[in-house]
């Protein structure tokens, strides 16, 4: 479903993702860990047309994600690390739009827009504009947009990030279900070491841009001697903490954000 | 069409639901009506030329929807800052579409506020002399602003900031109108500027105008329609390849 076959991204001196090769076939629950900065969102952006790759090849269902963009964003549904919503729109609106750019047929949008809106606890605020909403209620509505149409392929960049565990638990389990019931490939990246370890099937820890280890969470603990899948990765990563260094698109977000919550 | 049409939806309830938008769009031809239309009418007058209201608002009106749609561009900056462009850029449908969808749209929004100008001139006394072709007017401004609206999300596309984007409004736009015989007749002007008027777009989207508002036409309407329509479809192609290439 996934290949990534010797990929490099760089940013001017910075090189984000280094020379990276994996696959993920389908069906598969495949979590990317790593520190902040490792690269890991760098490598969802290119696997879903967002930057180009410096070097190498990527395809998504057999489609070159440079040369056949159109073909590969037919498989695929995302929920970002970063906000990606509409504030200036309602949460329905949000989700009507949604549910119309990935062709979910009209007479089914109401439908399934109410469902993933009751699912997050948020169908009696939907018709507040976004920006009246909290930022606990903003990543609901991203979790419930991402969810609304069923592709073959997901990306989950961080999905649970600054949720509170009742949402954490029922986005485990809805995505557990569409990945039983459809046969979905889902491809996350997650803080949670105990999220990767109960949600994926494969896992591979990333470091500097580069692949350091994959397998499943058994073989993981064993190749490192170790008794949980944290124990394991501090193991690989070390303990030192990373500064990210900051996107100037989101340190203008952050600036902004700051500036209208005051 | 679904798809079109939510986008192009989109840029309509942004621009409603924005009072300081609806409000400037108001308040800025009004100024420029009355500032100019008063202070230079009887000058105007004295040169011989007649009723300066007459030549002024198809000029203004153009003016309105120019900037308007030029802001079309300024929304796909702040789509990317806010985080929102990402949604759209990988969704299963053609960058042309998005981009389309959403020039559409600012082009609409451009044109109502263009209309606007028409409405306010009433107020002020203005009469075309031409009623019955005030629609092909409002098209001729539909056409030039999807133009523009598309030509902005070109640069839009590759302009990393606000600054950049309101650099190229000054450095370029400004320019382009003000050569473009809205506010002025340019007929005495020295050869070497005629020349940069008669390769400027938006002189024969004017001169459209006042041949469907006042009859008075200096390049023909059936040269006014090539350049437009040339205009579109150079804006269109430029505004699509730049905005395939977005990265987010
Ligand atoms: N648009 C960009 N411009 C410059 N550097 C970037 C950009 N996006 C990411 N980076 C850098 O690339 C590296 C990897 O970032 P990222 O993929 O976001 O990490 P992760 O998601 O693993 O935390 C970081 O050093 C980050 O600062
Ligand atoms: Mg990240």
């Amino acid at each position: 479903m996934i290949k990534v076959d010797h990929v490099t991204k760089r940013f001017g001196a910075i090189t984000a993702v280094d020379d990276v090769t994996f696959e993920v076939k389908a069906g598969e629950r495949f979590a990317l860990l790593g520190p902040n900065g490792a690269g890991k969102s760098t490598t969802i952006k290119m696997l879903t047309t967002l930057l180009r790759p410096t070097k190498g090849n990527m395809s998504l269902n057999q489609h070159d994600v440079v040369k056949n963009q159109d073909a590969a964003r037919r498989s695929f549904g995302i929920v970002f690390q970063d906000p990606s919503v509409d504030t200036e729109m309602t949460a329905y609106e949000n989700m009507q739009l949604h549910a119309v750019l990935y062709h979910v047929p009209s007479g089914q949008i109401d439908k399934r827009v109410k469902e993933l809106l009751e699912l997050v606890e948020l169908w009696d605020r939907r018709d507040s504009l976004v920006k009246t909403y909290s930022g606990g209620m903003k990543r609901r509505l991203e979790i419930a947009r991402g969810l609304l149409h069923h592709p073959k392929l997901l990306f989950l960049d961080e999905p649970t990030l600054g949720l509170d565990a009742q949402t954490r638990n029922l986005l485990w389990e809805y995505v557990q279900r569409l990945s039983r019931e459809q046969n979905m490939t889902i491809f996350f990246t997650t803080h949670y070491m105990e999220e990767a370890e109960a949600n994926a099937s494969r896992i591979a820890f990333i470091d500097h841009g580069k692949i350091i280890a994959m397998g499943t969470a058994v073989e993981l603990k064993k190749q490192t001697n170790t008794r949980s899948l944290e124990q394991a990765y501090l193991k690989m990563t070390g303990t030192k903490i990373r500064d990210e260094q900051v996107d100037p698109h989101d340190a203008w977000r952050e600036r902004h954000r700051a500036r209208s919550m005051r | 069409m679904r798809v079109l049409y939510i986008l192009w939806l989109r840029q309509l309830k942004r621009y409603f639901r924005s009072k300081s938008r609806i409000v400037g769009s108001i308040g800025q031809p009004l100024l420029f009506l009355l500032a100019l239309g008063y202070g230079l009418g009887s000058i105007y007058k004295r040169a011989g030329e007649g009723n300066y209201l007459h030549f002024l608002v198809p000029g203004i009106m153009i003016q309105t929807a120019l900037f308007a749609a030029m802001f079309f561009g300024a929304m796909i900056i702040f789509d990317r800052q806010f985080g929102f462009l990402k949604e759209t850029l990988v969704a299963p449908v053609s960058r042309l579409k998005i981009m389309l969808g959403g020039a559409i749209g600012g082009a609409t929004t451009a044109s109502i506020q263009g209309a606007l100008v028409l409405v306010i001139s009433f107020v002020l006394g203005y009469r075309p002399t031409r009623w019955a072709m005030i629609p092909v007017a409002l098209l001729i401004m539909l056409v030039l602003s999807i133009a523009i609206a598309c030509f902005s999300s070109g640069i839009g596309s590759f302009v990393e900031d606000m600054q950049g984007f309101q650099a190229i409004n000054q450095f370029l736009v400004f320019p382009l109108y003000f050569l473009s015989g809205a506010l002025y007749p340019l007929d005495n002007v020295p050869s070497w500027l005629r020349i940069v008027t008669e390769f400027n777009p938006i002189s024969y989207a004017v001169d459209a105008m006042r041949w469907s508002l006042i009859g008075e036409a200096k390049f023909g309407i059936g040269k006014d329609l090539i350049a437009l329509a040339i205009t579109l479809i150079i804006s269109m192609v430029f505004g699509a390849l730049r905005f395939r290439r977005i990265e987010a």
